[in-house]
């Protein structure tokens, strides 16, 4: 069976006036169909970028300067602009952080979703108002023969979002990519979208990349989380397994400083340090500075993806082992 | 949305009494213009006599409000130079001056949107360069040089256009256009463009400025990531949102091609409201300043007005929100 999405190697580069910067660096992911696929990382780790240049809206001067992707088998990193872009909105739906600056302010919402419905298919203005009501009852908002014709601004942030999520979703895509679809919002509303989301994937039969730095929420959405550090894979595997027994010191960082009321820490622990600057990256491992396993090989060598144990892969040195604790 | 209009109409009412009120003034500030009016050897009498005539011995609250009952009507009063009712001089010289304006103001949106819109959209592009270049030209040359530099190159070298004056005028009861004519296009084009210049190269740069910041907004990558073509993400959302600032900047410069065109029409001796307010400010004639005055101020507060209602229609945002009850 073919993946729904395949990535292979993709990297992402931006010339810049002292030397290349590479942000995304050779990152390997794929998704099966009715999968999602978590990619978490603190600020900064390329995540967004990711996300862009699989759609192909990478901001020159920023460019895919290797790798492929691969839509349902076929390679869609080459493709023409326009032809990307009858795949944009239709094939792969996307849905942003901020649901205040999604919409155009000058345009009802009813609009917004008929351009869309009406840019990918032939459907006549009737058809796409009916389909566009349609659609905003089932992502959950109430009177939507009313609300069709109301503007962005007379509709609260979490109403907002669902109605991102209607138009992303509008024309059936395979695949949804999802950045930070939650972090603008408070959390009850959080719960709900993240809800409405997995309902509406589970239906459509789509498969999602959802991206967010929040490992809390991706362990009870993703089937597969990828964790990135500094625009490289550091680690990957099936949910349970990469949040039960983590094999690199990094993940497990990030698991530890999850706030959870069930074993209460006096204190959250914070992975020590920051991110390096991309920049200007160590030699050898990038996270060896925060690193409490770090030794000197780490500064030597940077360390592959290898095959930790079931599905997991991590590219550590000295992986921790099921049970361990960094 | 009748309640908004209503409340401007009675705000603009408002600042037309105001400038009633400094427009009046200006009377009392200037000596007697009785003894402008009548020669040396004139009698007491025959003075007093024109006092009673021009209404000057009545307390000043009742001349004030005699002064706005006429003006309302249009009634100014008669020019102190010229002895001629001022509403027949305006009614002469507005025609052509408020032809040069708008067509100046049409020219600066027609080519300076555009251009703005075409220098936004693709920065790297060599014709972006040359309309950039070109209107850093425009901005820093003075008018009067740039009229000058016209007349001197299309009318007296290339000898394609007339170089002063008005004409090939066709009237249309009362109201004299160059408009109908290719002779009256000849010489409205021209002073038209020396006018529209600063505007059009201000609008280019507003236009381009305000479109890169609306390209790099999250509602356009949205549109972008929905697969909307780049023509309706360019025209239907990136151009519409920059229109707000375009229209208050414009509604701000019609103004100030009011003000231009007073240079503008002393350089191209174009005969409209501009050289009768230059002459009357020579021959203190108050009635001509005083209604200039009122004149300008209405045109503002027309605009204003415009501008408002022009928001009201662009930006959703600005409408009261009287239907949104229950929307968050
Ligand atoms: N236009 C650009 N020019 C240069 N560098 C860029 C540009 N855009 C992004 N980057 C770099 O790429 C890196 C990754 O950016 P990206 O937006 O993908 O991060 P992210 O993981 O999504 O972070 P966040 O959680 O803050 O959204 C950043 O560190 C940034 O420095
Ligand atoms: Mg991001």
């Amino acid at each position: 069976m073919t993946a729904v999405l395949d990535v292979q190697g993709l990297t992402v580069e931006f010339p810049t006036r002292r030397g290349t910067l590479t942000a995304v660096d050779h990152i390997s992911f794929s998704i099966g169909e009715g999968e999602v696929l978590g990619v978490v990382g603190e600020s900064g780790a390329g995540k967004s970028l990711t996300g862009t240049a699989v759609i192909g809206l990478l901001e020159p001067p920023g460019r895919i300067a290797a790798g492929e992707v691969r839509l349902a088998g076929k390679r869609i990193d080459n493709l023409a602009y326009e032809e990307l872009r009858r795949i944009r909105g239709r094939e792969i739906g996307m849905v942003f952080q901020d649901p205040l600056t999604s919409l155009n302010p000058l345009y009802t919402v009813g609009r917004q979703l008929m351009e869309t419905i009406r840019t990918h298919t032939d459907m006549g203005e009737k058809a796409a108002r009916d389909r566009a009501i349609e659609m905003l009852a089932e992502v959950g908002i109430p009177e939507p023969r009313r609300r069709i014709d109301q503007y962005p601004h007379q509709f609260s942030g979490g109403m907002r979002q669902r109605v991102v999520i209607a138009i992303a979703l509008l024309a059936r895509p395979r695949l949804i990519i999802a950045d930070e679809p939650t972090t603008a919002l408070d959390v009850t509303i959080q719960s709900q979208i993240l809800k409405l989301m997995r309902q509406q994937i589970a239906e459509k039969g789509a498969s999602m990349i959802l991206i967010t730095h929040d490992l809390a929420v991706v362990s009870e959405m993703a089937d597969h989380i990828t964790v990135l550090y500094c625009g490289k894979v550091v680690e990957r595997g099936r949910t349970r397994e990469l949040i039960e027994t983590p094999a690199h010191p990094y993940t497990r960082g990030l698991i530890d400083s999850i706030p959870d009321t069930a074993h209460r820490h006096d204190r959250l622990r914070q992975i020590p340090g920051s991110i390096p600057d991309i920049r200007n990256l160590p030699t050898g491992c990038n996270f060896r500075d925060r690193c409490p396993r770090a030794q000197a090989l780490c500064a030597e060598r940077e360390p592959d993806l290898a095959r930790q144990h079931a599905t997991l892969w991590a590219a550590c040195h000295f992986p921790l082992k099921p049970g361990e604790t960094a | 949305m009748l309640a908004f209009i209503i409340q401007r109409l009675a705000q603009s009412i408002l600042v037309m009494l105001v400038v009633g009120l400094i427009s009046f003034s200006l009377f009392q500030f200037v000596g007697d213009p009785v003894n402008n009016m009548v020669g040396q050897e004139a009698t007491i009498e025959q003075r007093e006599a024109l006092r009673e005539k021009l209404g000057l011995n009545d307390p000043i609250p009742v001349r004030f409000i005699k002064w706005v009952g006429l003006a309302v009507q249009g009634d100014f009063g008669l020019s102190y130079r010229m002895g001629m009712p001022v509403a027949d001089l305006i009614a002469q010289r507005l025609p052509a001056t408020l032809e040069l304006v708008a067509l100046s103001a049409v020219m600066a949106l027609a080519i300076g949107v555009p251009m703005g819109v075409y220098t936004g959209l693709h920065r790297h592009a060599w014709l972006s360069k040359v309309f950039l270049t070109v209107s850093l030209i425009g901005i820093s040359i003075p008018t009067f040089l740039i009229g000058i530099l016209m007349i001197l190159f299309f009318g007296v070298w290339l000898g394609w256009l007339p170089t002063f004056g008005r004409r090939g005028l066709v009237d249309l009861g009362g109201w004299e256009t160059s408009f109908l004519t290719l002779e009256g296009w000849s010489y409205i084009i021209m002073p038209a463009f020396t006018l529209a210049l600063f505007q059009l190269t201000l609008i280019m740069r507003l236009v381009r400025a305000e479109m890169l910041e609306v390209l790099r907004t999250d509602f356009i990558k949205f549109a972008r990531a929905r697969g909307l073509k780049s023509r309706s993400i360019n025209f239907g959302h990136a151009l519409k949102n920059t229109l707000v600032p375009v229209i208050t900047i414009m509604g701000l410069q019609i103004g100030s091609l009011l003000a231009f065109s007073i240079i503008t029409e002393t350089v191209f001796q174009w005969p409209g409201m501009g050289l009768l307010i230059i002459q009357g400010i020579q021959f203190v004639d108050i009635p001509i300043m005083s209604s200039y005055l009122v004149l300008i101020a209405l045109f503002f507060v027309v605009i204003n007005l415009i501008v408002d209602l022009l928001y009201y229609a662009v930006d959703p945002r600005l409408r009261v929100e009287r239907t949104a009850g229950g929307a968050h």
